[in-house]
C-alpha cells in the first residue's frame, strides 16, 4: 500500500439523535481518495441517516466533518454539491416525459442569454460519458431506456455537477446479474478516474467484488474498518448481524403430494391493453416452492393478480385444489385456500393507518368470531392479534397501534403471520424478503420452508436470484410473460438464470442448432 | 411558541381557533367603524340569549348535523359527495308530499312514513351517483354537483305541474301539514319560547349514536373506512369496491335525505320554489369539514355553525351591521376554525418523560431482541 493515504473525507465521532433515539452513535468513517469503500450494515443501522447528514439533508447532533482535510459544516445539500458530494440514490429521481439530456441538466440549466444552452451542456455530458464508461443516448427519452440506463443517467447527472465523491445507496437493487457486473465495472472505472466511492450495501457479494475497504455499521455504531480482501463472507455478516449467520438453507427431503395450484395457458393484460402474461401453464405441488425468477415487469405483477382474483384473465385457466377460480372474486379464491404475501406492503399489504389488530382481520373480518351479524368483536379480533403478535415475533408494545408504527421487517412479518395463519394451502410469496434485513430475512426463509415442510404448495416470485436458488425445488424463468426454461436449483448458476432472464435459451438453442 | 401536553393541545387549538376569528371579525368590523362589543353581544343575545334563541340555533343545526354525518360517510370511503343539497331537497319534498296526500293517517304510521320515504328518496339520489361511479368509473364529484341541479329542477317541475292542486296553495307553495304528519312537539316549542325546533333534533342525536356505532363497530363501516383508506389494500382484501361505493353512497344520501325530511316536517311544515340549491346542504358539508369524523365534533361545529348563522340575524337587526359585513365576520371565524392546524403550530407538545423514555426502551427492546435471537440460532 502507499505511504501517502490522503483522506478525502473523515467524519468523526458523529451522533445523530433522534428526540433520544440515538440514530447515530459515535460513528467514524474514512474515506480515501481514488478508492471503494462499501459502507455495510442491517436496515435501521444508521447507515442512510450517516448518508444523509454527508450529503447535507441532516445536521448531526455532535461530531466533526472533515474534506479534503478540511473542517465543513454541511448544513444544506447545496454545500454538499460544492464540495463534491454527489448521491446516487436508490429510486432513481428522474423525469420520465423528459430526454437523458434534458434530466441531467435539470436544476444546472446552462443558458445562452433567455434560452437553454443544450450544445455546450451536450458536448459535457458526453465527454463525461466516454471518459467513464457510461455510454448513453443523450437523446433517448428515459420513459424508453432500461433500469441500468437509468442509473446511469444518475450517474452522470452527479458527475455534470462536478462530485468527485459519489455515494451510491443500494445501487443494485433493481438490476439483473449481467447489469450488476456492468455496474461494478463502472464503478472501478470511476475510481481508477480519481473519484472516491461509498457503496451502501447489504450484498457481501458485491463487496467482495468492489470494494477496496468496509466500514461494517451495526447499531447506530461503527463497529469495524477491515480491508475487504483480508474478511471473508462469513465475518463480515457475522460483523454486521452481531451474530452468527447460517448461509445454508437446511432444506428436509421434499414429499410431494397432489397438485394445489395449476395454471394453465394463462393470458393476462396489463393496464394499458397490451398482452403482459403470453400463455404461462405451470403446475404446483403440495411440498413444493416454484421459484418464478425474471427482471421486474416480465409479467410477474399480472401473473400474481390474475391468480389471485385481482386482474382479469383474458383466457387460460386458473385450478386450485380442482376448482376452477379463473376470474372469480378474491375473497372466493382466498376462501378456496389462497395465502399471499403481497410485493408492495405498504400498497396492498396493510392499511397503514389502521391498527395492528384490525389490519391482521383483514380478511377475516366478517367471520365469526371476529364480527357477528355484521358487528365487529373489537376483543376477539385484538386478542387473535396478540397470538399472531407473538406466535411471529412481531416486535410491538401495542396490537393497537396503527400498522405505520411498524418497522418494515416487523409489518412484513405481520403480513406473513396473517396469511400463514389461515392455514391456506397455496402460499404466494412475491418479493417476500424485499428491503429486510438479514434477520428478517433468515426469519421467512425459515417460515416459507415450513409451510413446504407442512405440506403447502409454495409460489416464490423474486427478483433476488440468491433468494430463488436457495429456496426453490424447482425454477421457471419468466421472459417477458412467457417462460424462457425450467431449471433445476442444484444444477443451474447465477450465468444461466440471467441468460434465461434475458430471453436466452442456450439449450434450446443449442438444440435447434443440432 | 408555548410548551403544553399533548391534552392540553387539543382542548386549546379549536378555543384560540375560535378567539382568533372573533378578534378577526373585531377587527374587520372597527375597520368600517361598528362596534364590535355590540355586535358580538346581539350575536349572542340573539342565538343564546333567549329560549326562543336557543331552540331556533337548535333547529338551525338539526339539518346541518344529519348532512354533515352524510357528507362524512361517503368521505370515510373516499368520495366528495357534494350533491348534500340535491339529496336534501329530495328528502324534503317527499315526505311534505306524503305528509299531504295521506294526511288521514294517524300519526304512528304516517310519520314513520313520512321519514322512511324521505331517507329513500335522498339514497336514490346519492345512488344514482353511486352507481355510475362504481360500474361507469364516473367521477362522482362531476355527478353529484350535476344532480343538485337535475332535482332542484324536477321538484319544481314535480310540486308545480304533477302534485295535485288540491295539496297546494298556489304554484309556488304547498299547504301546510297537518299536526298529526308534522315533527313539532307542542310542548317542546312551547318551551323554546315557540321557536321553530322540533323532534328532528332527536332524531338528529339518534343519527350521530348511530353513526359512531356504524363507523367504529360494524364491518360495513369497518369497510367503508378500509376503502377509503386504502383502496388497493382493500381489494386484495377481498373487500368489493363496488358494493362500498354504492353502500357508502347509499348510506350518504340517507342521512342527507334526512336532513331534508326535517327541514320539511321540522322547519317549514311545507314546501315551496327552490330557486338555488339548499344552503342547508352547503353548510351542512361546512359543518362536516369543520368537526372532521368524531360524532362529537360534528355536534360542536353544527352548535357553533348555527350560533353564527342565528345571531349573525341579531347583528344585523340589533347592531345594525349591513348585511355584508356581517358575513365577512362569520367567514373570518370559520376561516379560523377551518386552518386550527395552522394555530396548532403555536403550541409545542410537551414529550413528556414518559414518551421519551418509551422510544429509547422500544429501541433497546429490539436490539436486545435481536441479540436473543441471535444467541438462539
Amino acid at each position: 500500500m502507499e505511504k501517502e493515504i490522503t483522506n478525502i473525507i473523515e467524519m468523526r465521532h458523529i451522533v445523530k439523535d433522534f428526540n433520544g433515539f440515538k440514530a447515530n452513535n459515535d460513528i467514524n468513517l474514512t474515506l480515501r481518495k481514488g478508492e471503494i469503500l462499501a459502507l455495510l450494515g442491517e436496515n435501521g443501522a444508521g447507515k442512510s441517516t450517516l448518508m444523509s447528514i454527508l450529503s447535507g439533508l441532516l445536521e448531526p447532533t455532535s461530531g466533526e466533518i472533515y474534506v479534503r482535510g478540511k473542517k465543513v459544516d454541511i448544513s444544506g445539500p447545496n454545500v454538499a454539491t460544492s464540495l463534491g458530494i454527489g448521491m446516487v440514490h436508490q429510486h432513481f429521481m428522474l423525469a420520465q416525459a423528459f430526454t437523458v439530456l434534458e434530466n441531467i441538466i435539470l436544476g444546472h440549466e446552462t443558458t445562452k442569454g433567455l434560452a437553454l444552452d443544450f450544445k455546450t451542456a451536450r458536448e459535457k455530458i458526453v465527454a463525461l460519458s466516454k471518459q467513464y464508461g457510461l455510454a448513453i443516448d443523450p437523446d433517448a427519452k428515459i420513459s424508453d431506456i432500461t433500469v441500468a440506463q437509468q442509473q446511469r443517467v444518475e450517474i452522470l447527472k452527479v458527475l455534470y455537477r462536478g462530485a468527485d465523491i459519489l455515494i451510491f445507496d443500494e445501487p443494485t437493487a433493481v438490476l439483473t446479474p449481467q447489469e450488476i457486473t456492468e455496474f461494478i465495472k463502472i464503478m472501478k472505472n470511476l475510481a481508477k478516474e480519481g473519484k472516491s466511492i461509498i457503496l451502501i450495501t447489504h450484498k457481501l457479494k458485491e463487496i467482495k467484488e468492489s470494494a477496496d475497504r468496509v466500514t461494517v455499521i451495526r447499531a447506530g455504531k461503527s463497529i469495524q474498518t477491515v480491508n475487504v480482501a483480508d474478511a471473508d463472507d462469513e465475518q463480515l455478516a457475522e460483523m454486521m448481524v452481531g451474530h452468527h449467520v447460517n448461509f445454508k438453507l437446511d432444506k428436509e427431503e421434499q414429499h410431494l403430494g397432489d397438485t394445489v395450484l395449476s395454471v394453465k395457458d394463462l393470458h393476462v393484460n396489463e393496464d394499458r391493453g397490451t398482452e403482459a402474461v403470453k400463455g404461462l401453464s405451470f403446475n404446483i405441488r403440495r411440498g413444493e416452492i416454484l421459484g418464478l425468477a425474471g427482471i421486474d415487469g416480465n409479467g410477474q405483477d399480472e401473473l400474481v393478480e390474475a391468480i389471485t382474483g385481482l386482474r382479469h384473465v383474458e383466457s387460460g385457466s386458473v385450478n386450485i385444489k380442482g376448482q376452477d377460480l379463473t376470474n372469480k372474486p378474491v375473497r372466493k379464491i382466498t376462501e378456496a385456500g389462497v395465502g399471499h404475501i403481497p410485493a408492495d406492503r405498504q400498497k396492498y399489504g396493510l392499511i397503514l393507518q389502521l391498527p395492528i389488530s384490525e389490519n391482521m382481520a383483514i380478511q377475516t373480518y366478517y367471520k365469526e368470531p371476529y364480527s357477528k351479524h355484521g358487528i365487529m368483536n373489537e376483543k376477539a379480533i385484538r386478542e387473535h392479534a396478540r397470538e399472531l403478535i407473538k406466535k411471529f415475533d412481531v416486535r410491538t408494545t401495542s396490537e393497537q397501534l396503527p400498522a405505520s408504527d411498524l418497522s418494515g421487517g416487523n409489518q412484513q412479518k405481520a403480513i406473513i403471520a396473517r396469511e400463514l395463519d389461515r392455514d391456506a394451502d397455496l402460499i404466494i410469496a412475491f418479493q417476500p424478503t424485499r428491503g429486510l434485513d438479514v434477520g428478517a430475512i433468515e426469519y421467512i426463509h425459515s417460515q416459507l420452508l415450513k409451510q413446504r415442510d407442512a405440506g403447502k404448495a409454495v409460489l416464490l416470485i423474486s427478483y433476488e436470484l440468491d433468494e430463488i436458488l436457495q429456496l426453490s425445488d424447482r425454477i421457471i424463468v419468466l421472459h417477458d410473460g412467457a417462460e424462457s426454461g425450467e431449471v433445476n436449483p442444484e444444477q443451474t448458476n447465477e450465468t444461466e438464470l440471467g441468460l434465461l432472464m434475458t430471453g436466452k435459451n442456450l439449450k434450446k438453442e443449442a438444440a435447434v442448432n443440432d | 411558541m408555548i410548551k403544553v401536553s399533548p391534552k392540553a393541545k387539543r382542548l386549546l387549538v379549536p378555543i384560540v381557533s375560535v378567539i382568533a376569528g372573533f378578534l378577526v371579525g373585531a377587527i374587520i368590523m372597527l375597520i368600517w367603524s361598528y362596534d364590535p362589543l355590540q355586535a358580538y353581544s346581539s350575536m349572542f343575545e340573539s342565538a343564546l340569549g333567549s329560549m326562543n334563541g336557543i331552540g331556533e340555533t337548535i333547529r338551525n343545526a338539526t339539518p346541518l348535523i344529519l348532512i354533515a354525518i352524510g357528507f362524512q360517510i361517503s368521505s370515510a370511503a373516499g368520495f366528495f359527495n357534494i350533491g348534500l343539497p340535491g339529496q336534501a331537497q329530495a328528502g324534503w319534498l317527499t315526505a311534505i308530499w306524503i305528509g299531504l296526500a295521506w294526511k288521514n293517517l294517524p300519526v304512528y304510521i304516517l310519520l314513520p312514513i313520512e321519514i322512511i320515504a324521505g331517507i329513500i328518496a335522498g339514497a336514490l339520489v346519492a345512488g344514482i351517483a353511486g352507481w355510475l361511479r362504481a360500474y361507469f368509473g364516473t367521477n362522482e364529484v362531476i355527478s353529484t354537483i350535476m344532480l343538485n341541479y337535475t332535482v332542484l329542477y324536477l321538484c319544481q317541475y314535480l310540486h308545480q305541474d304533477v302534485m295535485s292542486k288540491n295539496l297546494r296553495i298556489d304554484t309556488d307553495t304547498t299547504k301546510s301539514i297537518p299536526a298529526n304528519a308534522s315533527l313539532r312537539i307542542p310542548s317542546l316549542s312551547a318551551a323554546f319560547g315557540d321557536s321553530r325546533i322540533s323532534g328532528g333534533i332527536f332524531l338528529a342525536l339518534i343519527g350521530l349514536v348511530i353513526f359512531w356505532f356504524v363507523m367504529k363497530k360494524t364491518t360495513v363501516g369497518f369497510e367503508i373506512k378500509a376503502v377509503g383508506l386504502n383502496p388497493f389494500a382493500s381489494r386484495y382484501a377481498g373487500m368489493s369496491d363496488k358494493k362500498n361505493i354504492i353502500v357508502s353512497m347509499l348510506l350518504s344520501g340517507a342521512f342527507c335525505g334526512l336532513g331534508g325530511v326535517i327541514q320539511g316536517l321540522g322547519t317549514y311544515q311545507n314546501y315551496f320554489t327552490q330557486t338555488t340549491t339548499l344552503d342547508i346542504g352547503w353548510d351542512g358539508m361546512s359543518v362536516a369539514l369543520l368537526g372532521g369524523m368524531s360524532a362529537i365534533g360534528i355536534l360542536l361545529a353544527s352548535i357553533l355553525f348555527s350560533i353564527l348563522k342565528i345571531g349573525g340575524l341579531g347583528m344585523q337587526t340589533l347592531a345594525g351591521i349591513p348585511y355584508e359585513i356581517v358575513s365577512i365576520v362569520i367567514a373570518a371565524i370559520i376561516f379560523f376554525v377551518a386552518i386550527s392546524w395552522a394555530v396548532g403550530l403555536l403550541f409545542k407538545e410537551k414529550k413528556t418523560d414518559k414518551t421519551a423514555t418509551y422510544l429509547a426502551t422500544a429501541e433497546t427492546d429490539s436490539r436486545k431482541a435481536n441479540s436473543q435471537e441471535g444467541g438462539q440460532a
